[in-house]
């Protein structure tokens, strides 16, 4: 049931192994690095690392995606933001008790136990028919068709939120 | 036992891409050197070997034999991965470029597109790296090199979709299919798509010169201002596996110009195509990225940002809706 690492199967289940370290090693930087510009490092790695998960899931359009807009624009913009706001090297306090790390432990242990549990107690019901290959010409369809009204809406709140940003900076501008 | 032969093809073709890549970004430097020489009524470097042709070898020989200082105060952890972040991208990113018919390491179907998320990630490279050095002229640069990158994606992405719709596929082995025959079959002269074909193969080209940092659009690194911008502290191999990443960003550039507007490996008289046909084409473009950068001054970021807000956005949004029309139209 092991392949050797020397076929093709054995090499893309390694990928798949590191794949998901990385995910995870990202997110623990991202959780418990002291300063924020290595969080974010650590969330860009675990963007990573999800891309790769996906890819695996067979929709490496989603992969790129990720990679795209949450690697490319998102941390990028975090990073930026951070560049403007952090003035000097400044650590987080550390002004926790002593009973917060066990305590996170513990509620992370049972939050990862429960979903674990879930997972593995649902009787999944397999998808009747592949809904579609994943192709860039099936999304564009599905978007444009049966999940237009989302799509719209979708658009609708980013339309929003980027007159918001714009009048919130607007209105800092005024007041100096 | 025995290798599986699909095995025995990735590891050849993950060798032969960094090959690639990594005596591209060496004999570029030589190409640069040379051509600045000849530019400026110079000779360029010309004692290490005939030509000077060994210069390469001897610069990688300094480079690598310099101490790695890590300075005081930087970010460790970060100085260090910022360069290997730009790298690494860039050299994934050859993975689906087909440099002729059957010469591609994985010809994927969104293969435009996994050029595009790779090449995103070599913005966040140069800012953890300029963030990390801890220097203020490297984080005036990781300014620009944002503001810039942002800038100039908006008109390349919106350029590539219009050529998408009028190939109507992410494939880049299909795009250069179909700019079979001669000349006047390739996307640059595809006047009845669209008659602005080869206005935006110039907007590509700007936007590419702009996202790869060249001269005249140089900001991040402007040596008479910022010294050398993001790369500042980074001595010995830091500053060289940077270098290594931009060539080869100025590489997959040229190779993305050639799919996508100038045919591929496709001759221009329908001759024997093939890979010749490739290098020809993107050595003839890498010449005038080089050319250019040593006939023009740098801009100011003004005019830089104002030349992609005000002039190529709304010239390739035009030519998009143009070339929609006409493809619902025709």
């Amino acid at each position: 049931m092991s392949p050797s690492l020397l076929t093709a199967e054995g090499l893309s289940g390694l990928l798949f192994l590191s794949l998901v370290g990385v995910t995870l090693v990202g997110a623990v930087i991202a959780a418990c690095a002291a300063r924020v510009i290595r969080s974010v490092a650590g969330l860009a790695l675990c963007f990573l690392g999800v891309a790769g998960l996906y890819y695996y899931l067979n929709s490496p359009f989603v992969a790129l995606m990720q990679i795209l807009i949450y690697v490319g624009a998102v941390c990028v913009t975090i990073i930026f933001a951070v560049m403007l706001a952090e003035s000097d090297e400044t650590k987080m306090p550390l002004k926790q008790n002593g009973l917060v790390g066990p305590l996170g432990i513990l509620a992370g242990g049972l939050l990862a136990w429960a979903l674990a549990a879930l997972a593995l107690k649902t009787d999944w019901h397999q998808a009747a028919t592949k809904v579609n290959n994943g192709t860039v010409a099936d999304i564009g369809q599905s978007l444009l068709t049966t999940y237009s009204m989302s799509f719209e809406l979708i658009s609708v709140v980013l339309f929003v939120a980027i007159i918001g940003s714009v009048v919130l900076a607007r209105g800092g501008r005024s007041k100096s | 036992m025995s290798l599986d032969p699909e095995v025995v093809r990735v590891l050849a073709f993950l060798v032969g891409v960094i090959a690639f890549a990594a005596l591209n970004a060496a004999y570029l430097v030589w190409l640069e050197r040379k051509e600045a020489g000849h530019i400026q009524r110079r000779i360029g470097p010309k004692e290490v070997g005939p030509f000077g042709l060994l210069q390469p070898l001897a610069d990688g020989a300094k480079l690598m034999t310099k101490q790695l200082i890590v300075p005081d105060g930087v970010d460790p952890v970060l100085f260090k991965i910022a360069p290997i972040m730009v790298m690494v991208p860039a050299i994934m990113s050859f993975v689906t470029i087909p440099f002729s018919d059957t010469l591609v390491a994985r010809n994927i179907d969104i293969g435009l597109l996994v050029i595009f998320a790779f090449a995103s990630v070599n913005v966040l490279g140069l800012l953890l790296g300029a963030w990390g050095s801890r220097n203020k002229y490297a984080i005036i640069s990781a300014a620009r090199v944002v503001s810039q990158n942002v800038a100039y994606e908006i008109p390349m992405l919106v350029t590539v979709v219009t050529l998408v719709m009028i190939t109507g596929t992410m494939n880049l082995h299909e795009i250069v299919m179909s700019q079979q025959g001669g000349f006047w079959n390739w996307n640059i002269l595809r006047l009845n798509a669209s008659p602005l074909m080869p206005i935006s193969f110039l907007i590509f080209f700007v936007c590419m010169l702009a996202e790869t940092n060249r001269a005249p659009f140089d900001m991040a690194e402007a040596e008479s201002e910022l010294i050398a911008g993001a790369f500042t502290e980074y001595p010995g191999m830091g500053f060289g596996v940077f270098f290594m990443g931009e060539y080869a960003n100025i590489v997959i550039g040229a190779c993305l110009a050639t799919i996508l507007f100038l045919g591929g490996w496709q001759c221009p008289f329908g001759l024997y195509p093939g890979v010749h046909w490739f290098l020809i084409k993107i050595y003839a473009i890498i010449f005038t990225v080089i050319w250019i950068r040593w006939t023009f001054p740098r801009t100011t970021f003004y005019s830089l940002l104002n030349l992609s807000w005000k002039i190529l956005i709304p010239i390739s949004f035009f030519n998009l809706i143009l070339t929609s029309a006409m493809l619902k139209v025709f």
